[in-house]
């Protein structure tokens, strides 16, 4: 398990996992800036955290120096391979684990299902889905909206597009936290990288006798350069779609609904000027970006004064740049109709966040949804909000009432 | 007014289709083009700006005027 050693000096020894820090990581963030914008910290191997928006930006554009080959902010600390996958199966690396050229031609096989015109055709099964969700909880006046809401919504969208059973959903969100949430601990990281491999496996080989028309079929069907995909891969980018396709969504869901909950003028004003949703969404991702990635130092280098060896690990601050005052006015704010907001919540530079145009499609469906049904709703009193870190950030406990 | 998008700056964001898609198309690998020569119909000026200003790759410009 991770390190619980309180910290003292966050410039030298910050600690993503402190749980202060994954609550509310905004002050910390702020105070960095000012003082130490690239820190650094020992605590799982030698880590940089930078946080201006100019920084995070340039590095994400920067693949030479800055290498996507592990993107896991907590490193895998149990035995054998350094990537918990390997030590279950050798699986074909997705996109968003490779540089050019793998990166180039493995990212356009998985883009077109994810295009705006895609992803319009999931928008009334999204919609059906959220309405169908809070009929089962609107009678009783109250809801954990992570639970109840949030966290239902993304994996079975992205079950449809892969092309398995929406009853797999709870099975999927169980793996899926064991890899990303619960990373410090290996037993579980391991456990969670084997239930989706292996099922991943069982279903790759069902469609090579019955093909269908979801994405892992066509996959399974794909040629670069007149080679057909290799199996391996198709597993690969089975795991990265639903990896990163469920948790992110799902956070970024709860920590909107967490904003409205305790902004009464918000919830108001998106209730009387519905037209500025398209706006408040991208604010709201703004203001709570849930994703951090990481990057691997490929050479020695100095970046903004900070001698980085090759090797380190530095981790894509995306959250803080979203915050960072000189690249928006009164960062601090939520400013739902804010004009001028080139944030970077899905990523920047080549990794741009494969399935951003589903991600901003859920989260808009799912509030105009919630709001629709459920246009008054506060943050239940004595009742605690509990919120996960390290790579996405966003609320797992959030009761809420509504009447 | 008249509105460009440099591809070797655009990353597939969308967001300016998004905000404007009278203005913009995007193909399926997520590169965004301006409609037609770029000219901004009347009345859609302002979403023309917003979407300037929300591109995260600084990739659109108003042709004529320094970026």
């Amino acid at each position: 398990m991770g390190e619980t050693t309180p910290v003292e000096d966050w410039a030298g020894d910050f600690d993503v996992l402190d749980p202060g820090y994954v609550a509310d990581p905004f002050a910390r963030w702020d105070d960095l800036r000012e003082r130490c914008p690239i820190a650094h910290s020992n605590r799982r191997g030698s880590t940089w955290l930078p946080t201006r928006y100019e920084d995070v930006t340039a590095m994400a554009h920067d693949v030479d120096h800055f290498s996507s080959l592990d993107i896991s902010v907590i490193p895998f600390e149990g035995e054998g391979p350094e990537d918990p996958a390997e030590a279950v199966l050798p699986y074909g690396v997705p996109p968003i684990s490779a540089d050019p050229p793998l990166h180039t031609w493995t990212r356009r096989l998985l883009l077109p299902w994810f295009s705006h015109r895609r992803v319009e055709s999931y928008e009334a099964v999204t919609r059906e889905l959220c309405s169908g969700l809070i009929e089962g909880f609107l009678e009783q006046g109250r809801a954990d909206a992570a639970v109840d809401y949030a966290q239902q919504i993304p994996v079975r969208v992205i079950a449809r597009i892969l092309g398995v059973p929406a009853e797999m959903a709870d099975t999927f969100t169980e793996w899926v936290r064991d890899v990303l949430e619960f990373a410090d601990d290996p037993e579980k990281r391991i456990e969670g990288m084997t239930g989706l491999i292996t099922y991943f496996l069982a279903e790759i080989e069902r469609r090579k006798v019955e093909p269908g028309e979801d994405l892992l079929s066509e996959l399974l069907h794909s040629e670069f350069e007149g080679v057909p995909v290799e199996e391996s891969l198709v597993l690969g980018v089975a795991a990265l779609v639903l990896i990163a396709g469920v948790d992110t969504t799902w956070s970024a869901i709860g920590s909107s609904l967490w904003h409205l909950a305790g902004h009464p003028g918000d919830r108001e004003r998106l209730l009387a000027e519905p037209e500025l949703m398209a706006l408040a969404v991208e604010e709201l991702l703004r203001a709570y970006s849930p994703v951090t990635m990481a990057r691997i130092v490929t050479g020695d280098v100095d970046f903004g004064g900070c001698p980085m060896k090759a090797g380190d690990k530095v981790l894509m601050n995306f959250p803080a740049a979203n915050r960072d005052p000189a690249a928006f006015e009164r960062p601090e704010e939520v400013i739902l109709d804010r004009a001028v907001n080139r944030h970077v919540a899905f990523g920047s530079g080549i990794h741009r966040c494969a399935g951003s145009n589903l991600a901003r499609m859920e989260l808009r469906v799912a509030l105009e949804e919630w709001l629709r049904r459920i246009p008054v709703f506060s943050l239940a009193e004595a009742e605690e909000v509990t919120w996960a870190g390290g790579q996405v950030r966003g609320p797992r406990l959030l009761p809420v009432v509504f009447r | 007014m008249k509105v460009r998008v440099d591809p070797e700056r655009c990353q597939g964001h969308a967001r300016c289709y998004a905000l404007a898609p009278e203005l913009f198309e995007v193909d399926d690998y997520g590169l965004s083009s301006a409609l037609g020569d770029g000219t901004v119909p009347a009345g859609s000026e302002e979403r023309a700006r917003l979407a300037i200003a929300n591109c995260p790759e600084f990739a659109i410009s108003e042709v004529g005027v320094e970026g």
